[in-house]
């Protein structure tokens, strides 16, 4: 295998294999848009009372429209941008108090989907690769030394790309080395924000490849935000669907591919392109544009684009409500034992 | 090693690495038009420094007998002034104040408007709102107006017209600044540097500075071909440079009765202030060309 | 539209007062005393006490300022030094030869700009696109007061064509749209006309250069849209933005005009200006920038708000 390189000590592993790497409670963030004269300000919902976990060395996948928060997910996570309220606990460790955003910065690293503008065309991609670890205290030839090792470990010969400049190579090699540079402050989790989407699809595939090896030889966990459900699926654990800033459903990647609860799951899953008639579920497409999240309607976000909503449906919004196990959760009324809806399963209690 | 074996992705590309300054220079250095303008400011700049060891006749001594001779006269090859001043020597020593009023209005325009315009665009925020609102008042004046108020204001002299110039330009590069600053700022390796737990001071070192100075700098240098115009035209005004100073814009001023008598002689000092106001603005094109490079 | 205009209007008013501000305290970084200016060299200390009162110099600033600003809003800006006149009629009589010649040159410079612009874009690095874009940067690059001697001198001086200075027999007050008053337009107008000629071309070239180059213009052509019918659409989008760089060339034209006024001898507000300056004549001064600054203020809120009209990207601010 490869030489041991001289990396900068990964953030202690703390909270032990039970504790979840990354815990995020009620994360919310609100932009005020300017509103017409005289009016009152009105605010984009971008995010709104997001929970989830992501345990140790798992994948987590985020889906849904452009639009939903996705991005400004992952931006609050990585504090690069204030959130209005809610918790972000790594490794059992709150942010800001018993972690430093300093060392978070190294616990949790991030790679952008464009991968031109996430790289500076003035440095050489040893030079922007070396930043990180410079930052964080590394002697300038050290830091070069290690770029250099992480070149190699994504796939690109130091020697003939260490002292290139990026508008000298391809997307695709381009986003290996911000997958090296995101690794270069040996990170325990790696927020991936749509970074294969922009890729040629070959390419997709062999960058996803080498994320998979990546995460068994540095041991990582990936949160790994995409619109593309079938690379989600592909490598994801567990996923995350996101609708106008909100969860809707979450749980074990197949669990949720083969039983969406939630309808807007379904019409994602339905407008995905099968090559397989079998496949085609009888689901009604997905109508309607999504509703301005200016004005995020009341109640269920869903119901305005939804074929089964009810007037329970615009008055409250459903919780997020576990229906399994597995962990597998959605926020419908239909999904929810008792709620109501004509469609919602009976309680367990009565129905025992 | 791992699994990656594409041969492709390591196939060695073809051109050698080259920085981004590098292939700038290059570039520039391949534009004729640019270069052409580049020496004939080199000319002009070298004979205004060196005007003592030219061997030129002296630029203030005049003789009533010789007044508004001819170009091509003997010994006189631009002919002589409405005071019987050697033209050449005139024009030549000309350039040294002319020159200074015109390029360092934007010279210290460049620091200031640069310094603000970085602050504003960076730190963003209210800080943005408090200075780009306060440079708008300046352009709610067109900034001849504005020279003149100022300059008018203050009294004729070459500090005041200094002076005056760089308010009206600093309000102008602060905007070009301030906007090049935010779309940087904006950009994603800005935010990966912030992710990588970088300062404010060293992101601006090493992410900012060297992508926001390249298109504040080719602003600049196309402003100085307006400064050269202005600052010339405030002393052809009798509001910059006094007499007996040779300065193209008050040698201008001074010639003009001369029109009827001479009129060539007479136009000879803006055929100066048009070649540096040109080249200025063409070196200017020739560097944004040069550095705009999208693979 | 209505919210934007609104919007846009109210946007302007901290600007005017700002501008008011500016003209008040260019009387205030004048060296010395300003009341030298008003007063009589020999003068007693009792008249300058009495004249420093009657003009509120005794006053703090931000009163001075208050006073002074309320009377200007009524129409009341001083009388000038010089002719004892009030500043505001002065003003508005030159500021008349002043728009006259600034639309007779923008006639000029916008006519030419736009057909060289236009064609130049089309016809991207042909000959005739190498000519138009020197042309243009002559035009932006060429100091225009001394294009103006040039011009006197071939035509005045030399073949004796056009008069070289004035506005005509009438002097000053009279004038008239015939001959023997247009005939001293043409020079000043042609000079002043030079600079918004490059600006506008060297804008539109680029416009028309980038929407040709649009997927939107391959789409149309694909579809087999005649050429003339290709150039309205690039005329219909580069529209919005020639108007804002014209209605500010205007501006400039109406503002920036002392260089050519002087050397023309104009009587236009440049003109005015010029006299106001060398005769220390302090409150014409303050009121003809006054005057000027908001007429471009006020023509930078009509092109804002012409341009949202026709540009439907824009839909508020």
């Amino acid at each position: 295998m490869s030489n041991p390189i001289d990396m900068l000590t990964p953030i202690e592993d703390v909270g032990g294999a039970a504790q979840p790497l990354l815990q995020v409670k009620g994360l919310t963030k609100h932009f005020p848009v300017r509103g017409e004269l005289f009016s009152a300000r009105k605010t984009v919902r971008a995010v709104d009372n997001v929970s989830f976990a992501i345990a140790k060395g798992e994948t987590v996948g985020i889906v849904g429209e452009s639009g939903c928060g996705k991005s400004t997910t992952a931006r609050l996570l990585m504090h690069l941008m204030k959130r209005d309220s809610g918790e972000i606990i790594y490794d059992g460790m709150q942010v800001g108090r018993a972690l430093s955003l300093r060392e978070l910065r190294r616990g949790m690293q991030m790679v952008f989907q464009d991968s031109y503008a996430s790289l500076n065309p003035r440095l050489t991609i040893e030079e922007s690769i070396a930043f990180g670890p410079k930052v964080h205290g590394m002697a300038d030839s050290a830091a070069r030394a290690l770029a250099r090792e992480l070149l190699g470990k994504v796939g690109l010969r130091p020697e003939n790309f260490a002292n290139r400049y990026p508008h000298e190579i391809s997307g695709g090699q381009r986003q290996r080395v911000n997958i090296a540079r995101a690794l270069a402050l040996s990170p325990r989790l790696v927020i991936l924000d749509e970074a294969v989407s922009a890729l040629d699809k070959s390419v997709e595939a062999q960058v996803l490849n080498l994320l998979a090896d990546l995460k068994r030889e540095f041991g990582l966990t990936y949160l790994f935000i995409s619109h593309d459900l079938n690379v989600v699926r592909y490598i994801s654990d567990r996923v995350l669907v996101m609708y106008l800033g909100e969860v809707v459903e979450l749980g074990p990647v197949d669990k949720v591919w083969d039983q969406p609860a939630h309808p807007y799951t379904r019409a994602l899953l339905a407008a995905m392109p099968s090559s397989d008639p079998d496949k085609r579920t009888e689901v009604p497409p997905i109508s309607g544009d999504p509703p301005n999240p200016i004005d995020p309607p009341p109640g269920c976000r869903f119901h305005t684009r939804c074929p089964f909503a009810e007037p329970l449906c615009a008055k409250a919004t459903p919780q997020l409500t576990t229906l399994d196990s597995t962990g597998h959760q959605a926020a419908c009324y239909m999904a929810i034992p008792g709620s109501g809806h004509s469609r919602a399963p009976a309680r367990e209690e009565e129905a025992a | 090693m791992s699994t990656i074996t594409d041969l492709a992705l390591q196939a060695a590309p073809v051109t050698k690495a080259r920085g981004y300054w590098a292939t700038v220079g290059r570039r520039i250095m391949r534009d004729k038009i640019s270069i052409a303008c580049a020496l004939i400011l080199i000319l002009i700049f070298a004979s205004a420094l060196f005007a003592p060891w030219l061997g030129l006749a002296d630029p203030y001594q005049g003789s009533m007998i010789r007044r508004l001779r001819h170009i091509g006269t003997p010994g006189y090859l631009l002919g002589t002034d409405e005071l019987g001043r050697d033209m050449l020597s005139r024009l030549v020593y000309g350039g040294r104040l002319s020159l200074i009023i015109g390029i360092l209005p934007v010279i210290l325009a460049f620091v200031i408007g640069t310094g603000l315009g970085l602050v504003a665009g960076y730190v963003g925020g209210k800080l943005n709102t408090a200075i780009m609102r306060t440079i708008d008042v300046f352009y709610a004046f067109p900034s001849v107006l504005l020279a003149i108020a100022i300059s008018g204001a203050l009294g004729a002299g070459i500090v005041n017209s200094i002076v005056s110039l760089t308010v009206v330009f600093v309000p102008q590069i602060t905007r070009v600044a301030e906007s090049v600053t935010t779309g940087v700022r904006n950009m994603d390796f800005v935010e990966a540097a912030r992710a990588s737990g970088a300062g404010p001071l060293t992101i601006m070192r090493v992410h900012m500075l060297g992508n926001v100075l390249g298109p504040i700098f080719v602003y600049a240098t196309g402003l100085i071909s307006v400064s050269m115009i202005l600052a010339a035209g405030l002393s052809f005004l009798g509001l910059g440079t006094k007499p007996p100073e040779p300065e193209w814009g008050l040698m201008l001023n001074t010639l003009r009765t001369a029109i009827y008598v001479n009129p060539w002689v007479a136009a000879l000092p803006g055929v100066m202030i048009f070649a540096v106001s040109i080249c200025f603005n063409l070196l200017s094109d020739g560097m944004r060309s040069a550095m705009d490079i999208r693979n | 539209m209505f919210t934007y205009i609104a919007r846009r209007i109210v946007y302007v008013i901290p600007i005017v007062i700002s501008v008011a501000l500016v003209c008040f305290l260019l009387v205030h970084i004048t060296p010395g005393d300003p009341l030298v200016a008003v007063l009589p060299a020999d003068a007693s200390q009792e008249l300058a006490q009495q004249l420093r009162t009657a003009y509120g110099f005794d006053r703090p600033l931000p009163v001075q300022f208050g006073l002074w600003l309320w009377r200007a809003v009524h129409g009341d800006l001083g009388s000038s030094i010089a002719t004892g006149r009030p500043v505001l009629s002065e003003v508005m009589r030159a500021v008349g030869n002043t728009v006259t010649l600034a639309i007779f040159a923008a006639m000029i410079g916008f006519t030419l700009g736009l057909l060289f612009g236009l064609i130049a874009g089309y016809f991207r690095d042909s000959w005739i696109d190498k000519l138009a874009t020197s042309f243009a940067i002559a035009g932006v690059s060429v100091p225009h007061y001394w294009l103006g001697m040039v011009l006197v001198i071939i035509f005045s001086v030399q073949l004796n064509w056009l008069p070289a200075v004035g506005a005509g027999p009438g002097g000053s007050g009279a004038w008239a749209w015939d001959w023997d008053h247009l005939r001293y337009l043409i020079l000043p107008a042609v000079t002043s006309s030079v600079i918004p000629m490059g600006i506008v071309t060297r804008t539109v070239r680029a416009l028309t250069g980038d929407i040709l180059s649009q997927d939107f213009v391959e789409a149309l052509r694909a579809k087999g849209l005649r050429e003339t019918n290709v150039f309205r659409h690039v005329i219909k989008n580069a529209a919005p933005t020639a108007l804002a760089v014209m209605g500010l060339q205007l501006g400039y034209m109406l503002g920036g005009s002392i260089l050519i006024e002087t050397v023309f001898s104009w009587p236009g507000s440049g003109l005015l200006l010029n006299s106001a300056i060398f005769q220390r004549d302090l409150p014409l001064l303050q009121g003809t920038i006054l005057v000027l600054a908001l007429f471009f203020v006020l023509l930078n809120l009509l092109v804002d708000i012409a341009q949202a009209a026709i540009d439907p990207r824009i839909k508020r601010g």
